[in-house]
């Protein structure tokens, strides 16, 4: 069992370090670090940086949760850690 | 039926739905009153959490602010959002496996210490009553606007309607209203937005209409609002940065952790019953707060843009915005700039004396849009506008009807309402179950602590009003003050608690005090101590924004990296947290065997 919840937990960290880097590339990268490059790209009538810094992070973010939740629920089944 | 019957119509109603709600859903246990019963299905949980979000500055404020500041306004958008994906993953899920009441609880616990419970309460009331100051303010506004009535009965109604549902119906009824406030408060956003768009661009959704063509050209919105705005002297409208680069890196991390270490928004995941339902819930949330926060760009660049072509008809025309009867009329304003000029929130000066209204910048350092306007013969700008004003005012410039009007005074008082009765919430658990049950009087029963909880409610709901009625000078000053605390203080120690076993006491209490004190160190220097008029001591730290060029607003993330960095070595330093307590942060990490949260100690 020990063996077992210590493999969990690096599972865990490991979907999470996935998350966060998608989370930081949309927000801090496409929305900030690289906005003034992406916006000569043209999304409609919008410039790409600027569409990610108002718009697009938020879609992704709500994206990410869903999915984060999703595959929790698969790593508790697999490890046998859920609830009921 | 004239625009005020209308409004006392709406605004009637739906108090009316809120106090039926509170009837409804009275609480009887210290269970019910602290974590509705630990029963709230997790999309009702996640409207609760949108509501008790989304506040007077969410509401009224945040449109204006983006549509001042253009591209950089996204760092309210992405900080405050952001800040949920951080809130799922790494705390909501496991606070709810622990299972306690309240945020000090688990941190005086998995520290295995009463200082740093008593820490983490100090922080918890700090950022909760300050933040609480300007929703009461925002409830005044909307009441004194929209309602006719002066601002300080404006504020005794909202205190009596939070006392009402909050005090008898504790998280239970709180958690129901919100529910309902998320709906009017989202409507009342939503529905003046959707006309707007399509009048402007022929797209219904304000989310395409932004990226969309002026109707009846082949321009699009953001590109000729770009032009305009460039011409009149202000930054470009899609790249324009508060700051440096930098600076909006740093306020949006600040805007993130600070999200989702304030207490008031954790203790909503301790209402869900099961840990899966934490996680989901959290998307969910996230989901309503979307609605609203995807909206609110639309809502800024539509109204600058109507606002800029109703005094200047030459942007309509793409003319010259700089020809002699292209300003507008002074005397043939439209009636909403007469009513808002009341309210001294829009203000109209003919500085040159020509009887038409010259808006622009005036301090404008582009020498080409400040050579026409002396050539027009302009001698400063003449219509200053409150931020403010851009929602509130917005049904009225787009001249929609009086139904619209109405719904928009309800919105804002929902909003300012629910994250008022959420704020009080964590107010009195704090006083009532971490201060008086955990280090005054251990052997209370749960018949007391109920009644210790409805009584810190009401005094809180007192000290709100009281702080409502005589703002102090700092009121705008003090949200970045509650978001500062909690990402320099409570997020880094409720992280560490969960995701390193080896953290002891030491560490923690020594990162939190340290964190906030640098924090407070850089907001007071600039702000004034406690921010007192006069006080100011930037001398001391160099100057203004000294570090790297960063202001206080957004110092927060600063202070939760001396937060991990001192804990760390502290931590090193002092010896290992016992083995108890290492096997509950074990247990914490899994779901298995998660209970209903008692509370019990």
């Amino acid at each position: 069992m020990e063996n077992n919840s210590a493999a969990y937990w690096k599972a865990t960290l490991g979907l999470l370090t996935k998350i966060l880097i998608i989370w930081f590339l949309v927000s801090f990268g496409a929305g900030i670090l690289f906005a003034p490059m992406l916006n000569s790209i043209h999304l409609g009538g919008y410039p790409l940086g600027f569409w990610f810094a108002q718009q697009g992070s938020i879609y992704v973010f709500v994206v990410l949760i869903f999915y984060y939740a999703k595959k929790m629920g698969e790593l508790d089944e697999r490890f046998d850690v859920h609830e009921d | 039926m004239d625009l005020q019957t209308i409004t006392y119509v709406v605004v009637g109603a739906s108090f009316a739905l809120y106090i039926g709600i509170a009837i409804w859903a009275r609480a009887g246990s210290t269970s019910e009153f602290y974590v509705a019963g630990g029963g709230v299905h997790p999309i009702a949980n996640g409207m609760a959490t949108g509501a008790d979000w989304m506040s007077a500055a969410s509401f009224i404020s945040m449109a204006g602010l983006i549509s001042n500041m253009g591209y950089g306004g996204g760092l309210f958008l992405m900080g405050w959002t952001g800040g949920y994906v951080l809130l799922a993953m790494l705390l909501a899920p496991y606070l709810r496996k622990f299972g306690k009441f309240t945020v000090p609880q688990f941190i005086g616990d998995r520290f295995y210490s009463k200082s740093a419970s008593t820490v983490a309460v100090i922080c918890l009331l700090t950022a909760s009553i300050t933040y609480v100051i300007g929703q009461m303010t925002g409830v005044g506004v909307a009441f004194s606007r929209f309602l006719g009535v002066t601002n300080d009965t404006g504020i005794y109604i909202g205190m009596g309607i939070v006392f009402m549902y909050a005090v008898f119906g504790g998280m239970k009824g709180i958690t129901y209203t919100q529910v309902a406030q998320y709906v009017v408060l989202i409507l009342a956003y939503t529905v003046p937005a959707l006309f707007i768009s399509l009048q402007l661009t022929g797209h219904v959704l304000p989310q395409l209409g932004l990226g969309g063509t002026l109707v009846g050209t082949d321009v699009s919105l953001l590109t000729r609002l770009d032009q305009v705005v460039t011409d009149l002297g202000f930054g470009k409208y899609t790249t324009s940065v508060p700051g440096s680069t930098l600076n909006m890196f740093v306020y949006t991390v600040s805007l993130m952790i600070g999200t989702a270490g304030l207490p008031h928004v954790i203790v909503r995941f301790f209402t869900v019953p099961k840990v899966k339902d934490a996680r989901s819930s959290a998307g969910w949330a996230l989901v309503f707060i979307a609605l609203l926060y995807t909206t609110a760009p639309g809502v800024a660049a539509m109204a600058k843009y109507n606002l800029i072509s109703t005094v200047n008809s030459a942007v309509a025309t793409d003319g010259d915005l700089y020809a002699a009867d292209a300003s507008l009329e002074a005397d043939k304003r439209p009636a909403w700039m007469k009513r808002w000029e009341q309210t001294g929130l829009l203000k109209f000066e003919d500085k040159n004396g020509d009887g038409r209204i010259q808006y622009y910048n005036d301090k404008t350092t582009n020498a080409e849009a400040k050579a026409k306007a002396e050539a027009a013969g302009w001698k400063g700008n003449e219509l200053t506008v409150n931020p403010d004003i851009i929602v509130l005012a917005n049904p009225e410039i787009a001249l929609l009807p009086n139904w619209v009007i109405a719904l928009i005074a309800a919105g804002g008082l929902a909003a300012a309402l629910s994250t008022a009765a959420g704020l009080l919430m964590a107010i009195s658990s704090a006083v009532s179950h971490d201060l008086v049950k955990n280090v005054i009087a251990p052997d209370i029963s749960d018949k007391n602590e109920l009644l210790v909880g409805k009584v810190a409610m009401a005094f809180a709901i007192v000290l709100a009003g009281y702080l409502g009625l005589n703002p102090p000078g700092f009121a705008a000053g003090t949200v970045a003050l509650a978001f500062g605390i909690a990402a320099s203080s409570l997020f880094p120690a409720i992280m560490m608690g969960i995701f390193s076993k080896k953290m002891n006491k030491e560490g923690a209490i020594a990162g939190m005090l340290s964190g906030l004190f640098i924090t407070l160190l850089y907001v007071f220097a600039h702000k004034g101590l406690f921010f007192i008029k006069g006080t100011e001591f930037t001398g001391l730290i160099g100057g203004p924004n000294s570090f790297f060029g960063i202001t206080p607003e957004a110092f927060g993330a600063i202070g939760a990296l001396v937060n991990f960095a001192v804990a760390f070595l502290v931590d090193k330093v002092t010896k290992e947290p016992p083995e108890h307590i290492q096997a509950l942060v074990e247990s914490v990490r899994i779901p298995r065997g998660s209970k209903a949260v008692d509370g019990a100690h």
